[in-house]
């Protein structure tokens, strides 16, 4: 039996935002006790949404990605051990084992696995050279290699990710086709009038957008892709192809230690697997939410869900309540979004298209979501709003010149 | 270089030495000030890196975009006076010696 290397009271598997704030809000509430970050990646811990954003059109510096400098992580007794993954994890021993082969003991063990893209088949080009996924800082910085001025981009895939790419090759003086294989962009996570104005968005940016149009395969020379047949019957010839078809929890080191998963890791209203000292948070964690289980792909949810395990471990134990919110950035325009539209029956138009706008959702009288386009105070009211459990009067919502503070004292 | 004065909501003071050209949010996040959670990293999306600007510093600092300014009439416990997404305000010399005073709750 290999000997322990060394024995930690808590340990991270994978240095995600989630895994990252775990340990920064730990050391905010006093927990003193030494933590092991495990990343597979060679950089520490930074942002992933400025990758299909700032960052892929070349206005942030790397620096700025990182959440905190290296030495942050010796100052804080946070064993960060970068360019390493777990390849096993023994739950009746408590230890782990890396990729270079040393085992650490833990007491609590936390998987912050996040979640991979959904890779194209190899049978279609899917293992071409400039085919590329956006996750990492590596992906980014490839993609980045190839997207120049002039050149032909192939964005599969209509939602935020694949929107987002198309925005910035746009943006660098690319042609770009973007196909989408359901009838229309954002189909899974917004109604029919966000899809129209993000569509036209596009449209009017010069992108060649198409709705219901599958990729058949990629067609590639001397091992990189030179065009694609779609299904509309077009040939495309292109330099480069982006894949953004969704992604999937990163669950199988979880599985293979006998932890309880379904659409992600198994966790309760505190975010306990299966196994009580073990955690799940992030991306790759499926947490109830009313009568169902949800994984929420966010931001807000990798922090709020490393508060709510932070609070556990410190013995402050709250249950979660997710909170849902995103955000997207193309050419000039912000999305916010607040809330889950699914199960909406209903939509109430705020505003047009040439100024602030904002889509509704409501499921009876009750409000569930709002998209915010180019309009902070529409979403800034209606977060308030819905993490109150409060709705909205439809017809004052309706009425661009009703004052929204009449919303927040009706509610 | 300038040095930047944060007060916690517990009374705690970080006192930072900030790089000219960061961010004012950027500096509390690597002085690992608590109260500034800063969700969407600077975009201007999320409204949760709130700060209140010492009084004898308000008209120093640039003025406000529009973006930031509809953020905030909405944020919690909003001061139409001192309240500033830190996100948005990037640093200068001019700036040395700021007092900044965060909030205990961002929404």
């Amino acid at each position: 039996m290999t000997s322990i290397a060394a024995e930690y009271p808590i340990v991270v598997i994978w240095a995600g935002q989630a895994g990252f704030e775990l340990c920064a809000k730990l050391r905010l509430l006093g927990v003193k006790e030494p933590i092991a970050l495990i990343g597979d990646e060679d950089a520490p811990p930074y942002q992933r949404p400025p990758l299909s954003k700032a960052y892929l059109l070349g206005d942030l510096e790397l620096e700025r990605l990182f959440f905190r400098p290296r030495s942050f992580y010796e100052v804080e007794n946070i064993d960060l051990r970068t360019g390493c993954s777990c390849t096993l994890v023994d739950r009746d021993r408590k230890t782990i084992t890396l990729s270079d082969g040393s085992v650490l003991g833990y007491q609590t063990l936390v998987f912050a696995t996040g979640a991979a893209p959904i890779r194209l088949p190899d049978a279609i080009g899917g293992d071409l050279k400039k085919v590329h996924y956006v996750r990492t800082l590596k992906d980014a910085d490839a993609i980045a290699e190839d997207f120049k001025p002039g050149k032909h981009a192939l964005i599969i895939g209509g939602g935020y990710i694949g929107l987002e790419a198309a925005a910035v090759a746009s943006g660098l003086g690319m042609k770009v086709t973007l196909v989408e294989a359901t009838d229309r962009i954002l189909a899974r996570v917004a109604a029919p009038e966000t899809s129209t104005f993000f569509c036209n968005l596009h449209t009017s940016h010069g992108v060649d957008l198409r709705e219901g149009v599958k990729l058949i395969r990629l067609i590639g020379e001397e091992g990189s892709v030179t065009g694609a047949v779609l299904s509309d019957g077009t040939e495309l010839k292109l330099d480069v192809a982006v894949v953004g078809i969704g992604i999937r929890p990163n669950q199988k080191l979880a599985e293979t230690a006998g932890l309880e998963c379904e659409n992600g890791i198994k966790v309760d209203a505190l975010l306990r697997s299966s196994d009580p000292n073990v955690f799940a948070i992030g991306d790759c964690a499926s947490f109830p939410y009313g009568d169902a289980r949800i994984r929420l792909e966010s931001v807000g949810n990798a922090i709020d869900q490393a508060q709510t395990v932070a609070n556990v471990i410190a013995g402050k134990a709250s249950s979660y309540a997710a909170k849902p919110w995103f955000w997207s950035d193309q050419y000039d325009v912000k999305l916010q979004i607040v809330g889950l539209s699914t199960g909406y029956d209903w939509i109430v138009t705020r505003g047009h298209s040439r100024g602030p706008l904002s889509y509704w959702y409501y499921a009876d009288d009750k409000l569930l979501a709002v998209d915010a386009i180019n309009d902070p105070r529409a979403y800034m009211v209606a977060k308030r709003l819905i993490e109150n459990g409060k709705t909205a009067d439809p017809e004052i919502v309706a009425d661009i010149g009703s004052d929204f503070k009449t919303l927040l004292n009706k509610g | 270089m300038a040095k930047v004065t944060f007060t916690e909501h517990t009374g705690n003071q970080i006192i930072a030495d900030v790089s000219v050209g960061q961010t004012l949010m950027e500096a509390a996040r690597d002085n690992n000030v608590a109260g500034v959670v800063a969700e969407c990293s600077g975009a201007c999306a999320c409204a949760t890196c709130h700060v209140y600007i010492h009084s004898d510093w308000v008209s120093k600092l640039p003025s406000i975009g529009q973006a930031e300014s509809d953020m905030l009439e909405f944020s919690l416990d909003q001061d139409p006076n001192r309240s500033r997404l830190s996100c948005q305000v990037i640093m200068t010399e001019a700036l040395d010696g700021l007092i900044v005073d965060v909030p205990e709750d961002q929404m």
